[in-house]
């Protein structure tokens, strides 16, 4: 039987569930011998493949891109975690929302522009109205808030669900 | 009610305040309906014109007088003459040749003109005198009856017999949960402390009610009697009258009438000669719905924040200033009076088929049905008699869709049950509640997902912020019900609100909060299908709501 | 004298005196009960609804913060519907506001991120309101930033009750109900504010805080202000 296949991806957030997930250190290695990491942002696959077991997903839902990537994920994917608060929350990404796009570029690209004060236009992905959590836009399977989320609570989360375990991430928590 | 037993014979009208007095016995009487609905169509102005014109004809046996509410609020100005039963309706202060001319003929010959069934099936105890006397005169009052009740209490009874007959008539707190009156009272009467205060709550905020307003406009003698009354009954001897700020003519009528009653003996020290001591002050509620809940009402008049606290402790044992409180509404107390002259026996012999529920309710009825105003109607008469009978059906001959009762806090009952009696328990069994008297009669023209959204929306607003249930839940319930309703939800936001209205229902500290959900539950219970033909068919049957178009992200 | 009542909170027998809350003889006892508006030393009010527990007989939850003992009382203080209610109502103290907890100057020392995890909540089910709320950091020491206010109100009874100076109030109703300095004047321009600090030291969340402290800094526990707010009260009487 070959190995389940794990995957992560990376919407509306700052890496750092990323790092935290590279902090579970020399379980990583343990980690990568029972499951095949085939897509990741640490890895070069460029494609999404068609069948993934387990896909962490970190960051918020905000721009164009983000939306047709995760409906995408899920289409391809039997268990969808929602990785730390961006994902979960929207934290910090979702600061935005009760601003609204149009004065927040006003802000961000006018006021605030020293040169070249102009809007951004073709070559980045359009927002969203608001930054979701990921699960306000499709069926989310396990929830690890934490910003980060702490290298052992990822590790316990993956190692039970690799093992076929319901996984356990009591001591998560929003924030730190 | 054929089998009401007739109240005693009372003293014949007297007549001639306010407007035209004539020299001697009056052979007619104009009554002109001074209450808020038709002062504010210039009934006022109607008033002093028609007694301007009554003399300029030289009509000396015609009288011209002000009454309150004649009950048919939507077709005012009215005015009434009560020798010949006859009607007006839509007076303007330019059209009353007409009405002079009719004074000049009418002839009282006791043959009185048919009365509508909006009037003939009414049984008038709350407002018995509404419409007949002038509400600002005692000695009217007086002749009416007015005052016998109260010296009747004070020189033969014991505050306990008192207590004894208002619990023996089976009166309930026509304020909303229709608690018993008599418990009530006995619960205040043995609780320790002193002073004990006596309040009467006049906030009536539920939207579209207007039952108490129209009792303190047109008789408020009768409601200063019940709380002279129930004073006497707990032993108390302060009173407070809470009425809302945005009932201005209730408010000046009111403090008329305690000036009167405070002249004439009836409130004050040593009051109709015993050694009774009893005085009232009007406290001025700047409307937020929430100062109507009792808690909440008596922070208000001790200078705080009007936001409820839990119960227990209930006023009855530590209320106003921390002292036992007895608070009731405008209706309840407008009952007292007439069950002492005619007796508890009587009084609970109205309205049997209520069951449990006894004598009368004052319905403000309103929405799509014709006769639109005032009507009080026995304990257990059909919600069929009241929207068909006494309101003249459906608006266009339309059909008849659901009666909204309640208020906020209530629920919609659909026509299938057109056949059940209008009484506390029997609402409460198809999922609403009596409320107030606030009675919205809808036809197929209402969407009920809708009219889910407007009762959310004002207890959105009107909810005070103090817990998070309410706070929280009746905003977010708000956002669900708006989502539905423009097509933008699915079936698992369906299941998620429904599981936020219990929570919210459950979980909250005052009746506000808890009721909130109500309109929630009974649309849902009776018209499951027009939610889910907004969410799945992406259509409003009723056609009320906008369905926005497809696209949307979800 | 006073009467002693017995009764039971969760199966467990336990004692208290006639005068005691169900909240204060759970706590004699050991047993949590978790709660937010409350505060030893300040009137209760029974408000944030997160210690209800449910006596037997009624069937309505009681507050037990403000439900004073009675003989025989048989109380559940923890169950699986106690559980769902509570975690609803952390929900939705979320949701009321702009909750960061990633860049609030609370981080890890807040009442209501604590109560979210004890209670494993990972996530929220209700759509977040988003309001636009502001901050004022009109004050010298202090600022207040209504994104992270629950509306506990210990900040308007600590400033009452305690140090008698009321600049603390409550302002609007429902969903836009903020606490206000001086009838709405901006803290800095208050005229009763003492500068005391208590408020800031009670806030459950990162509302109120002392300026120059960054991210998860604004630690609330260096002033041991709470026993003594319990120990002032009990002198005051
Ligand atoms: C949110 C809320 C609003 C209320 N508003 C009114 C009101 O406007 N008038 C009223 O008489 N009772 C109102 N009540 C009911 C009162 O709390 C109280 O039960 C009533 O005045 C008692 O009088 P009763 O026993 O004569 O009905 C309200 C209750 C709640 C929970
Ligand atoms: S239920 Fe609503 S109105 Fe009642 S106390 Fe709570 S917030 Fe205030
Ligand atoms: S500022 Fe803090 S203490 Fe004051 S009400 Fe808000 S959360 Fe409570
Ligand atoms: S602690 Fe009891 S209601 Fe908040």
């Amino acid at each position: 039987m070959s190995k389940p296949t794990l995957a992560t991806v990376w919407l509306d957030g700052c890496s750092g569930c990323h790092m935290s997930l590279l902090d579970t250190d020399e379980r990583l290695l343990e980690l990568t011998e029972r499951a095949d990491l085939v897509y990741s942002p640490i890895v070069d696959t460029k494609e999404f493949p068609e069948h993934v077991d387990v896909c962490l997903v970190e960051g918020a839902v905000s721009s164009e891109e983000d939306l047709h990537k995760i409906k995408m994920v899920r289409e391809r994917t039997t268990t969808l975690i929602a990785f730390g608060d961006c994902a979960v929350t929207s934290n910090v990404p979702g600061m935005r929302n009760p601003i609204g796009v149009p004065p927040l570029f006003e802000r961000a690209y006018i006021e605030n522009a020293t040169t070249n004060k102009q809007l951004p236009s073709s070559v980045v992905p359009r927002l969203l109205p608001t930054a979701r959590p990921v699960h306000r836009v499709v069926k989310v399977d396990v929830f690890l808030p934490g910003c980060p989320p702490d290298a052992d609570l990822i590790y316990n989360m993956l190692d039970d669900l690799l093992a076929g375990r319901v996984p356990n991430v009591a001591g998560a928590r929003f924030g730190r | 009610m054929s089998e009401m037993p007739a109240a005693r014979p009372r003293p014949r009208p007297v007549t001639g305040h306010g407007g035209a007095a004539p020299e001697g016995p009056a052979r007619v009487t104009a009554s002109v309906c001074c209450a808020a609905s038709c002062v504010s169509a210039q009934s006022d102005l109607i008033l002093k014109k028609l007694g301007e014109k009554v003399a300029e004809a030289g009509l000396s046996d015609v009288a011209v007088k002000r009454v309150g509410c004649l009950g048919l609020c939507a077709a005012g100005p009215l005015i009434a003459i009560p020798e010949t039963g006859r009607l007006l309706r839509g007076v303007t202060p330019d059209t009353l040749e007409p009405v002079v001319e009719e004074l000049r003929s009418a002839r009282p010959n006791g043959h009185k003109e048919a009365q509508e069934p909006f009037f003939s099936k009414q049984v008038r105890v709350a407002t018995e005198n509404m419409g007949t006397i002038d509400p600002e005169d005692i000695d009217d009052y007086q002749a009416h009856g007015g005052y016998e009740a109260l010296r009747q209490v004070l020189t033969s009874m014991t505050p306990a017999e008192v207590r004894d007959e208002i619990t023996r008539s089976g009166l309930r707190g026509r304020g909303g949960a229709g608690y018993g009156t008599g418990l009530k009272w006995t619960t205040v009467a043995k609780a320790q402390g002193s002073p004990k205060y006596v309040i009467c709550n006049a906030d009536e905020g539920d939207p579209g009610a207007f039952m108490d307003r129209s009792v303190l406009e047109s008789d408020p003698y009768r409601v200063l009697e019940g709380m002279a009354i129930a004073a006497y009954a707990v032993e108390a001897s302060e009173g407070y009258i809470y009425c809302r700020a945005e009932y201005p003519l209730a408010v000046a009528r009111l403090r008329t009438a305690i000036r009167n009653a405070q002249r004439s003996g009836f409130l004050g020290s040593a009051i109709a000669e015993t050694n009774f001591s009893f005085d009232i002050q009007v406290r001025l509620g700047a409307g937020a719905f929430v100062c109507g809940e009792e808690t909440a009402l008596i922070a208000s008049i001790e200078g705080r924040r009007g936001t409820p606290r839990p119960r227990p402790p209930y006023p009855a044992v530590a209320g106003l200033w921390g002292k036992p409180t007895l608070i009731n509404n405008v209706e309840t107390y407008a009952n007292v009076s007439s069950i002492v002259r005619n007796g508890a026996q009587w009084y609970s012999n109205i309205g049997a088929a209520g069951g449990k529920s006894k004598g009368t309710k004052v319905f403000a009825l309103a929405g799509r049905v014709v006769n639109t105003g005032l009507v009080e109607v026995p304990m257990g008469m059909t919600l069929r008699e009241i929207v068909y009978d006494i309101g003249g059906g459906i608006v266009d001959g339309r059909p008849f869709k659901a009666v909204q009762t309640g208020g906020p806090s209530g629920g919609c009952i659909p026509a299938e049950y057109l056949d059940m009696p209008v009484d506390y328990e029997s609402l409460i069994k198809v999922g609403s509640f009596m409320g107030s008297g606030g009675m919205i009669i809808m036809d197929d023209t209402s969407c009920m997902v809708d009219v889910a959204r407007y009762f959310m929306d004002f207890c959105r607003e009107e909810s005070c912020g103090k817990c998070p249930p309410c706070r929280v839940g009746t905003t977010e319930l708000y956002r669900m019900l708006d989502k539905i309703c423009s097509g933008e939800a699915t079936m698992e936001d369906l299941e998620e609100m429904e599981k936020l209205a219990a929570i919210v229902q459950r979980t909250s500290l005052c009746g506000l909060g808890q009721g909130a959900p109500n309109p929630i539950f009974s649309t849902l219970r009776y018209f499951r299908d027009e939610y889910v033909a907004h969410i799945v068919d992406r259509v409003c049957p009723a056609g009320v709501c906008t369905i926005k178009p497809a696209e949307v992200a979800r | 004298m006073t009467t002693v009542f017995t009764f039971t909170i969760d199966g467990q027998a336990v004692a208290g005196s006639e005068d005691q809350t169900i909240l204060e003889v759970a706590e004699e006892n050991g047993i949590d009960i978790p709660t937010l508006c409350h505060l030893d030393g300040v009137k209760d009010r029974g408000a944030c609804r997160l210690c209800v527990v449910e006596v037997a007989g009624s069937n309505k939850l009681a507050p037990a913060c403000t439900t004073q003992i009675a003989e025989g009382m048989e109380i559940t203080a923890h169950s699986d519907r106690l559980l769902e209610y509570r975690r609803a109502i952390i929900e939705m103290l979320f949701m009321e506001r702009n909750h960061v907890c990633a860049v609030c100057v609370a981080n890890n020392h807040c009442e209501l991120q604590s109560m979210a995890e004890e209670h494993g909540l990972t996530h929220f089910d209700l759509p977040p309101i988003s309001p636009v709320v502001g901050i004022d950091a009109s004050h010298r020491l202090f600022a207040i930033d209504h994104n992270r206010c629950i509306l506990c109100l210990r900040c308007v009874r600590v400033c009452d009750q305690i140090e008698g100076a009321h600049t603390w109030d409550v302002m609007q109703r429902g969903i836009e109900t903020r606490v206000v300095t001086d009838m709405g004047k901006p803290w800095g321009e208050s005229t009763t504010c003492t500068s005391c600090g208590k408020c800031v030291q009670v806030c459950p969340t990162g509302a109120l805080f002392e300026k120059g402290r960054a991210v998860a800094r604004g630690s609330k526990t260096r002033r041991p202000y709470l026993p003594y707010l319990k120990v002032v009260s009990e002198e005051r009487g």
